[in-house]
């Protein structure tokens, strides 16, 4: 009796290998136009760009006029600019100062993923860390000349705004989320009306309002910072959006769970935070993601107030006479950084969501 | 004769406009094993789930270990903490492991420090006859170890009356045993309190004191469990028995 079990035959390395592109990119007439619809694109784009981008490219110039001789990208042009920025208008000599604090910063955030820090130390190390930021980009003392904040710009703007802002509207809308499935009517109307409000005007139109209108309201001789006006309208902004993402995760939460909860005992806080909260947010993780990284590319609707962030400083970067027309290099370089940022973001979330996912079905 | 732990008087409630519950009437001596049976929609469950507030009652008195039930937070949580619960779905905590499952109560509501409420929750989940699980996620478990989790859950709050509702009727066949018998044991080997919401009708032979049976939101008949199903003097009640022993 021969021995019945079939294996497939192995048809060699050739045929296995047609057998496979056949499958993914041939295996329907659909499939096969897009197939060849796409490598038709890539071959116009990617030698296209590759000769623009790296062969013809000038890495080095002395002026403008050499670099538009050579007909490729100008990456000199970034060479010459790239402190103005990444640092904008912060005097020049004193330039290692933002740096070193925005290392330190964005040290503090890597740090900040290791989940077994997250206690109490952690919050220790943040406030040493600010306080030697803000001592930084400060200055005033230990003998260091001081910067007023509206002489600060680029990356460190745009970073220190977005992290704020998201640090800050993140507990303001899970309890806003909270307040609008509360059963007293008054703490849920005036969540209710605070996210519609929000949610109905674009994020600019609160900026606009929190640096001209904030003023107003406050009484006579008190002046907020620029810079905390614009920080107050994204918080406000972002608030909302997180809320209601929040409230969606809050509403998959089977009853049982609550009940379970109530059963023991436990009070309205204690089951939110120990039971509802924990399971809800990590529902909402991937909307929530998305949420702090439009955040983080919304910080360049900031040049509407005269807020120096790195758009501005990569728009004003331009201005110059002696090198003009090389906007393309100077805004593929700050697509370059915030994608740096918004994509470890998202990567981050990835990690963050197998991690909380440990003995359950994803 | 013992004061009841649990009374109620003259209990109604509505959902809406559908009533849900007639006229409810009963006491539940401390130590005495009460199954409540009945067609489906007859409001055994909102009877039991009125005891510790998860519904609310529109009419009539209930009272617990004394204590009234009422709007008043701080009496519903006293309450809470007296009458333990096992639910036909479980509700466990899936985020949490089992150990942390069964401390959670102990720790924020006992205000017991963790190393007691640990070493007490490992004595029931011996006594539940899973101690090598207590490392484990609830999705990790089985149906029948899951609800003696959820068993070992409210037993960890040392309540004094425990309610059931339908805690075998999710379960798969071979399961069901598995945990009738920790309840079993509970009944006879502890003297807790304990009614339950059931459809298995030996258990009931077994363990309990008093078997009632409810329909459309009234007690119909109550009696000792043989003179329940040798001798039922309602209609209602034979129908209702010859539908389900077969």
């Amino acid at each position: 009796m021969q021995n019945t079990i079939d294996t497939a035959p192995n048809l060699g390395l050739m045929a296995n290998m047609v057998i496979w592109l056949r499958d993914r990119f041939f295996s329907s007439v659909g499939n096969s136009l897009l197939t060849v619809l796409s490598v038709w694109l890539l071959l116009m784009a990617i030698p296209a760009l590759f000769d623009w981008g790296f062969t013809r490219a000038s890495f080095y110039a002395n002026n403008a006029q050499e670099c538009r001789e050579a007909g490729g990208a100008c990456w000199a042009f970034i060479g010459e600019k790239y402190r103005f920025i990444l640092f904008g208008t912060y005097p020049f000599e004193q330039q290692w100062r933002p740096l070193i604090a925005m290392l330190l910063f964005v040290a503090m955030l890597i740090l900040s993923t290791w989940q077994r820090l997250w206690n109490l130390s952690l919050l220790v190390l943040w406030i040493m860390s600010l306080t030697t930021v803000a001592i930084l980009m400060w200055g005033g003392i230990f003998g260091l000349t001081y910067v007023e904040n509206s002489s600060w710009g680029g990356l460190p703007i745009t970073l220190l705004l977005a992290t704020f802002a998201i640090a800050l509207s993140f507990p303001i809308g899970v309890v806003l989320a909270l307040g609008r499935r509360s059963n007293m009517p008054v703490i849920k109307s005036i969540c209710v009306v605070y996210i519609e409000l929000i949610r109905g005007v674009p994020l600019i139109s609160l900026l606009f309002m929190a640096s001209l209108m904030l003023p107003l309201f406050l009484p006579e001789g008190l002046t907020i910072d620029k810079l905390l006006r614009a920080l107050i309208a994204m918080v406000l902004f972002s608030a909302a959006y997180v809320a209601e993402t929040v409230r969606g995760g809050l509403q998959a939460i089977p009853k049982g769970q609550f009940e379970g909860a109530e059963s023991l005992g436990l009070g309205y806080w204690q089951q939110m935070r120990l039971i509802i909260l924990p399971q809800a947010l990590k529902i909402v993780i991937p909307p929530l993601v998305g949420i702090f990284i439009s955040m983080f590319k919304d910080t360049s609707l900031v040049v509407i107030i005269g807020i120096f962030d790195l758009t501005l400083a990569a728009k004003s970067s331009l201005a110059d006479a002696k090198w003009q027309g090389f906007g393309v290099e100077a805004y593929i370089f700050i697509s370059l950084i915030y994608f740096i940022f918004c994509f470890s973001m998202s990567r981050y979330s990835q990690v963050l969501e197998r991690r909380l996912s440990v003995g359950q079905k994803r | 004769m013992a004061e009841a732990i649990i009374q109620m008087r003259d209990v109604n409630k509505w959902y809406g406009k559908f009533h849900v519950l007639r006229n409810i009437n009963l006491e539940v001596a401390p130590k005495e094993r009460v199954v409540i049976c009945g067609p489906s929609g007859s409001g055994k469950s909102t009877l039991i789930r009125c005891l510790n507030r998860l519904e609310e009652h529109q009419q009539g008195n209930i009272i617990v270990d004394g204590t009234e039930l009422t709007n008043d937070v701080k009496h519903v949580e006293a309450i809470r903490r007296e009458v333990g619960m096992v639910f036909q779905h479980f509700n466990l905590f899936p985020h949490l492991t089992v150990l942390e499952n069964l401390t959670l109560g102990p720790i924020w509501v006992l205000k017991k420090p963790k190393a007691e409420a640990e070493q007490e929750a490992i004595k029931y989940l011996e006594r539940v006859r899973i101690p090598e699980q207590a490392n484990k996620f609830p999705g990790q478990l089985s149906g029948g170890q899951q609800q003696r989790v959820a068993i070992a859950r409210s037993l960890c709050m040392n309540p004094k009356v425990m309610l059931f509702d339908e805690p075998t009727s999710a379960l798969d066949p071979e399961m069901v045993k598995e945990v009738l018998d920790v309840m079993v044991e509970l009944a006879v080997g502890t003297g807790m309190t304990m009614i339950c919401v059931t459809h298995e009708m030996g258990f009931a032979r077994k363990v309990a004191d008093r078997v009632i049976f409810m329909d459309q939101g009234e007690i119909i008949e109550q009696n000792t469990p043989d003179a329940f199903f040798d001798n039922p003097q309602n209609e209602r009640t034979k129908l209702f028995l010859s539908q389900i022993l077969h």
